[in-house]
């Protein structure tokens, strides 16, 4: 054991915050520290490796497309053609159609469980939330193949009726469709909006709603007018957050999208996500285009969710330190 | 002025009820999903569905017990592999790392845990398969084990942090090297929060599907060793849902009932491990 060398004057030097690293290396916890300083080493060595792999694998795509394979919307395997837009169009219809439906309602949630409820009510609900975040996501397929498509069955033609003229609601409707996995991704997503929010406004300092319901405003007014703008960067925090999720979501919605690369402006038309086509087709590929061809949407799946989460990860913390000070 | 006043309240008892509805809802779902996969799955579970293999298609009965099994397996291999690491680089960010240094390897950490899990099984596909030439029980595990490292280094670098400074100086001011004062003071006094994070990891990637499709594939009978694809419960629901018959969407549902009921377990008891006292430091 490191234990053992220790003398008085070597003591000294772990205790002092500012030694540096290769100082602490030589002093008798060396090989804890190696290991342990090695563990991290291997985390950065995997995600660097990560984005090597992705990039080395994608070669054959990248050259024979370039940017072109962005903007193009022909998958056809058969011929060789590949491009990425029908998959970019679902990824980011269905997102943003979950975070239309999600965010009004998470946020409700949230404003409920921080403003108005107890504190017991509020903590047991949140728990329950929560629990709601862990369901896997196959479960939530399941769900969405033999609960939601036969609801949405009974409740599409309504729309149609009503709202059919917009185009959105036009076109014929077999179930799976852009709006099937936009619904099931709302539900998948909200937990996470109404627990980061709900952090969030839980963080307002207590002054402002005082000092806003002194004035005769109504606890709504109050909320609404005063706790909210406050928190506003925080919650677009936990909105970012949600979308990286609902982008890279795979399985909920692969079992519910319609699996069609085309691109259609119905929300009632059968899609593909990046996600999914990649989860269907990656394993029956053949040929190292077409091997290629999806490990660049995976690269492309995955510059995107970068960029959400740091933004999300910068907007949370500017909100969540305010309160420290 | 009683007019606006009349109004303004108005607004005020819709909006909060509405606030409620919304919660209300939100939990209503998570207990909608509970009952239904109870009714479905509930029925559809027999001990068959625990000891026998699946059966062809178009045979009734059968069960999943090289897909429990092979979980089992999967997810042994993704925990020696994503919780040690993640466990240690913990140690080294509360304990030993600079304050620029830990944000640099936290960024990173957190970049890791924002890959989406389909991008991560391209990657062990790319890793593990790719030079191996086979999809494997193995590709499986480390594709779920890169997934624990993050959560693993996070909640441990967190409870460590949680445990007071006092007990690091009091441990030593009696002698005791740092690496003595880490291992026999501070991580002990973490131990239920530890404990408790890596359950809930487990817990999260349990349920994971993505990472599995092209590394441990899936298999129609038992996978003997770890070189060999093998089924997992997860990637089984899957592909018995999206199948046109009824008989394995039965066990589709058996076998979802199974798996929520183990992730929700866990995460109950790993919560209540929390609750019970074990982080008074905080």
């Amino acid at each position: 054991m490191a234990s053992a060398s220790t003398s008085v004057p070597e003591a000294r030097v772990p205790s002092s915050p500012r030694a540096s690293v290769s100082t602490r290396l030589f002093s008798g916890d060396g090989i804890t520290l190696a290991v342990v300083f090695l563990a991290a080493a291997t985390i950065i060595a995997i995600t660097l490796l990560l984005v090597i792999e992705l990039w080395i694998n994608s070669a054959a795509s990248r050259e024979k497309f370039g940017f072109a394979f962005l903007a193009t919307s022909v998958w056809d395997p058969a011929n060789g053609e590949f491009g990425a837009l029908p998959f970019i169009f679902g990824t980011v219809v269905t997102s943003a159609l979950s975070l239309i439906i999600a965010v009004p309602f998470g946020l409700g949630a949230a404003i409920f469980l921080a403003e108005l409820a107890p504190p017991k009510v509020s903590d047991t609900m949140t728990f329950l939330i929560e629990l709601l975040a862990a369901v896997p996501s196959v479960i939530f397929g399941l769900i969405g193949i033999f609960v939601l498509l036969p609801a949405l069955n009974t409740v599409v033609p309504f729309l149609k009726n009503h709202l059919g003229s917009m185009g959105l609601f036009s076109g014929p409707f077999y179930g799976p469709s852009i709006l099937t996995a936009g619904v099931v991704l709302s539900v998948m997503i909200a937990p996470y909006i109404i627990s980061v929010s709900r952090e969030v406004l839980l963080a307002v300092p207590r002054d402002l709603r005082e000092a806003a319901l002194a004035l005769g405003a109504t606890r709504w007014e109050t909320t609404w007018q005063v706790v909210v703008p406050y928190a506003r960067t925080g919650i677009f925090g936990s909105v970012f957050l949600a979308l990286a999720r609902a982008l890279g979501e795979t399985m909920a919605v692969t079992m519910v999208i319609g699996n069609s690369p085309r691109i259609v402006a119905s929300l009632l038309a059968p899609g593909y996500s990046i996600a999914s086509v990649i989860a269907n087709e990656f394993s029956e590929a053949t040929g190292n285009l077409y091997t290629s061809a999806l490990i660049e949407l995976a690269l492309v799946l995955f510059a995107l969710t970068i960029v959400l989460n740091g933004a999300a990860r910068l907007l949370i913390s500017a909100t969540t330190k305010r309160r420290k000070k | 002025m009683s007019q606006l006043s009349a109004r303004r309240r108005s607004v005020n008892a819709i909006m909060l009820t509405l606030t409620g509805v919304c919660t209300v809802v939100a939990v209503g779902l998570l207990f909608f999903i509970l009952g239904y996969l109870l009714v479905e799955g509930g029925s559809s579970l027999n001990l068959d569905f625990f000891t026998k293999l699946p059966v062809a298609v178009g045979e009734t009965g059968g069960g999943m017990a090289n897909a429990l099994l092979g979980s089992a397996k999967v997810l042994i291999l993704a925990t020696l592999i994503g919780v040690p690491i993640g466990f240690l680089a913990g140690i080294f960010l509360a304990e030993w790392a600079t304050p620029g240094l830990a944000a640099a390897i936290r960024f990173v950490t957190d970049l890791l845990n924002g890959v989406p899990s389909i991008v991560i099984g391209i990657f062990a596909y790319t890793l593990i398969v790719l030079r191996t030439k086979q999809f494997s029980t193995w590709a499986g595990g480390v594709a779920l084990g890169i997934m624990m490292i993050p959560i693993a280094l996070r909640s441990t670098e967190e409870f460590l942090r949680a445990v007071p400074n006092s007990m690091r100086e009091g441990a030593m001011a009696l002698g005791a090297t740092k690496s003595r004062t880490i291992f026999s003071v501070v991580v002990p006094a973490a131990i239920r929060g530890l404990i408790s994070g890596m359950m809930l990891n487990l817990a999260r990637v349990a349920g994971e599907t993505a990472p599995l499709l092209f590394t441990a594939l899936n298999n129609q009978f038992w996978s003997p060793g770890w070189n060999q694809p093998t089924a997992t419960l997860p990637v089984q629901i899957f592909t018995f849902a999206i199948s046109p018959y009824n008989d394995l969407h039965r066990q589709a549902w058996a076998a979802g009932f199974m798996l929520l009921f183990l992730v929700l377990l866990i995460n109950i008891t790993a919560r209540s491990i929390v609750s019970r006292g074990g982080l008074k430091a905080r």
